[in-house]
């Protein structure tokens, strides 16, 4: 990006350079990249989990009634899919891993603002995603109410909602810390000729999404905290004989739950910004305006969390106020999607994993994102509200755009990190595999959906059998692409071919310094930056 | 900014701010035995909030900071004020 002077001390940089031995230097290391693996092998160790689960789920639904399990089991797997999904990889993952492995490179800065903050945020990651798993085993046994731990039920089962409650709780800290400490850096640490317009825009989504963190996070805090007290102490917050209201609880889940969407997609959209330009060989189209959207995403994302709500037994009233706030975020979405396509348009296209992944994000996002609207238009929301049209809505979204995300941010930034590269041709197969696998599989439940198969259910009637094992069939298929992607990545670190500084032609900050980044980042001066993030001319790689 | 952090506020602000905060209470326990209506609630949130921000502006040094840590905590309680607004059109309307 500019006058990088840096001395490589090592050809495996920081991985020589630990503080402590052994496993401590990473247990107790405050370097950024060190936690920021921390968290990505933890996250991917999840999803691989919650993918499991996920594929439970899919073979128990091949054919009506019972086939793998029983209805409390199913109840229990459900539930924990969401909350490991949710929780531990999609709200963490790309923040987490890739903000705390790029992010501070990104800026020229040598760490995060606060990096024992930083390690502290990674522990309270941990207790909490330990502490879910215990409530799996403790207590009444694991939980049933589904991730959104709605009242009546969740204050009155006697499964180990309680626990649960308390790691949501503390996850959320490490959240909000984690936001915290992103805000800072981006305010602080920039490096000389660092300017605003000139940070590139996978950083400028973290920043968006590190104040809905800060923001919207202490709500979840506060509703587990009540929803614990509930049914702790019976305190009738939640319940209407003492005066409580149950719809109450709703809001201040979906308060920070539809933020958290946010949280989940800004980060993603940020990745496919930064890579779309560097294989189109174009500046990003419309730099500002991406800018602009994220920041306008993350405020208006926050105000229209009541369309999860329209048949809760709300009023009319807020129906529509939330039906037409819904809409509004739309706007921002759609211009990320046309300045991604207007920065492909004529550009010198190469189609390289990260961008293959990019695209299908731009693909699978667009088509979750339109279902979205027919999920946020009040009347069409009423007849297809809790189907299998929303499990396949948000799995679009979701997996399709934040889960595709993450993947190509690995196989874009994990080269740099690890200073090896994969088998290219095995991650496009790998990628098709998953894409072909993903697309049966949720369009299929989108389409058992509109029929009115609801969600959540254990059984179905025998007239969904065929959509169901055509939707089970996908689930494998998908399944090998992830085991494919996932045992090619690992093998590229190990025995991938050794890459240099900027294997993609990238002009940011973190591909002018070696491959796997030094200790401390940059060498003994820091670098001054002269351009913009995507300035390839400038640069001097075109 | 360092000279904000070295600020000394005399006893004698604090003293008066107490002496404030309790007269405040005094008021609210008086007004509680009227019963006003409607404007009961406002009543009591008007003092409530009048209470908070002696507190936040002197007690917490809000008063004596610099520009942006009071656009911080205006934009905390904006983001509270549109959530809270928010919800009445569920509660009003149901």
């Amino acid at each position: 990006m500019s006058d990088v002077t840096t001395t490589a001390t090592s050809e495996r940089g920081f991985f020589d350079e630990g503080q402590y031995p052994g496993i401590f230097a990473w247990l107790l290391s405050t370097d950024h990249k060190r936690i920021g693996l921390l968290y990505f092998w933890c996250i991917v160790t999840f999803f691989c989990v919650g993918a499991i689960l996920g594929l439970l789920i899919r073979l128990e639904l091949f054919a009506p009634g019972e086939t793998i399990m029983g209805a409390q089991t199913y109840n229990a797997v459900f539930t924990l899919h969401g909350v490991i999904m949710i929780f531990l990889f999609i709200i963490p993952g790309i923040p987490a891993a890739f903000g705390n492995l790029i992010m501070p490179i990104q800026l020229g800065a040598r760490d995060v603002a606060f990096p024992k903050l930083n390690l502290f945020s990674w522990y309270l990651y941990i207790t909490g995603a330990i502490l879910a798993v215990t409530s799996l085993f403790t207590g009444g046994g694991p939980p049933d109410t589904g991730w959104t731990f709605y009242v009546p039920f969740s204050a009155q089962t006697s499964t180990n909602v309680s626990l649960a409650a308390v790691a949501v709780f503390i996850l959320g800290f490490s959240s909000i810390l984690t936001g915290l400490n992103f805000v800072t850096t981006i305010h602080r640490l920039r490096t000389e000729g660092m300017t605003w317009m000139r940070i590139p825009l996978f950083t400028w989504s973290l920043y968006a999404t590190a104040w809905i963190q800060i923001l919207a996070t202490p709500v979840i805090g506060i509703t587990v905290a009540m929803l614990f007290a509930e049914r702790i102490i019976g305190t009738g917050l939640f319940d209407p004989a003492q005066g409580g209201d149950p719809i109450m609880f709703q809001h201040l889940f979906w308060i920070y739950s539809h933020p958290a969407v946010y949280i989940m997609i800004l980060p993603g959209m940020g990745v496919v910004s930064d890579i779309v330009p560097v294989f189109s060989r174009k500046p990003c189209f419309g730099y500002k305006a991406i800018v602009v959207s994220s920041l306008a995403i993350a405020f208006a994302g926050s105000l229209v969390w009541a369309h999860h709500m329209y048949t809760s037994g709300m009023s009319d009233m807020a129906v529509l106020v939330f039906s037409f706030l819904t809409f509004i975020v739309a706007i921002p979405s759609a211009i990320k999607v046309f300045n991604w396509l207007a920065t492909l348009y004529e550009g010198s296209i190469l189609l390289d994993p990260p961008l293959l992944y990019a695209l299908s994000f731009i693909l699978l996002f667009t088509i979750g994102g339109l279902t979205g609207l027919v999920l946020g238009a009040a009347a069409a929301d009423v007849h297809v509200h809790d189907t299998y049209f929303v499990v396949g809505h948000f799995h679009f979204v979701m997996f399709g755009g934040t889960g595709m995300a993450f993947f190509a941010a690995m196989h874009y930034w994990l080269p740099k990190i690890y200073g090896r590269m994969y088998d290219k041709t095995i991650a496009t197969v790998a990628w098709a595999v998953m894409v072909i696998g993903f697309l049966i599989l949720y369009i299929s439940m989108k389409i058992v959906g509109m029929q009115g198969m609801p969600r959540r259910y254990y059984d179905y009637v025998p007239e969904f059998t065929g959509l169901n094992q055509l939707a089970t069939v996908g689930s494998w298929i998908l399944a090998v692409g992830l085991v494919l992607m996932f045992a090619n990545i690992i093998r590229g670190i190990f025995k991938g071919d050794p890459v240099e500084a900027n294997p993609w032609g990238g002009a940011s900050l973190e591909w002018q310094i070696p491959s796997p980044p030094p200790m401390e980042n940059f060498g003994e001066e820091d670098p001054v930056v002269t351009h913009g993030p995507y300035d390839f001319t400038k640069a001097g790689i075109l | 900014m360092s000279e904000e952090h070295t600020h000394i506020v005399p006893y004698k602000t604090f003293a008066i701010v107490w002496i404030g905060l309790l007269i405040l209470t005094g008021v609210t326990v008086v007004v509680a035995q009227y019963n006003l209506g409607a404007m009961n609630i406002w009543v009591a949130l008007g003092i409530a909030t009048l209470k908070s921000g002696l507190v936040v502006a002197v007690f917490m040094h809000m008063k004596y900071e610099n520009r942006l840590f009071k656009l911080s905590l205006f934009a905390a309680l904006a983001i509270l004020a549109i959530f809270i607004g928010l919800n009445f059109f569920d509660v009003l309307y149901r």
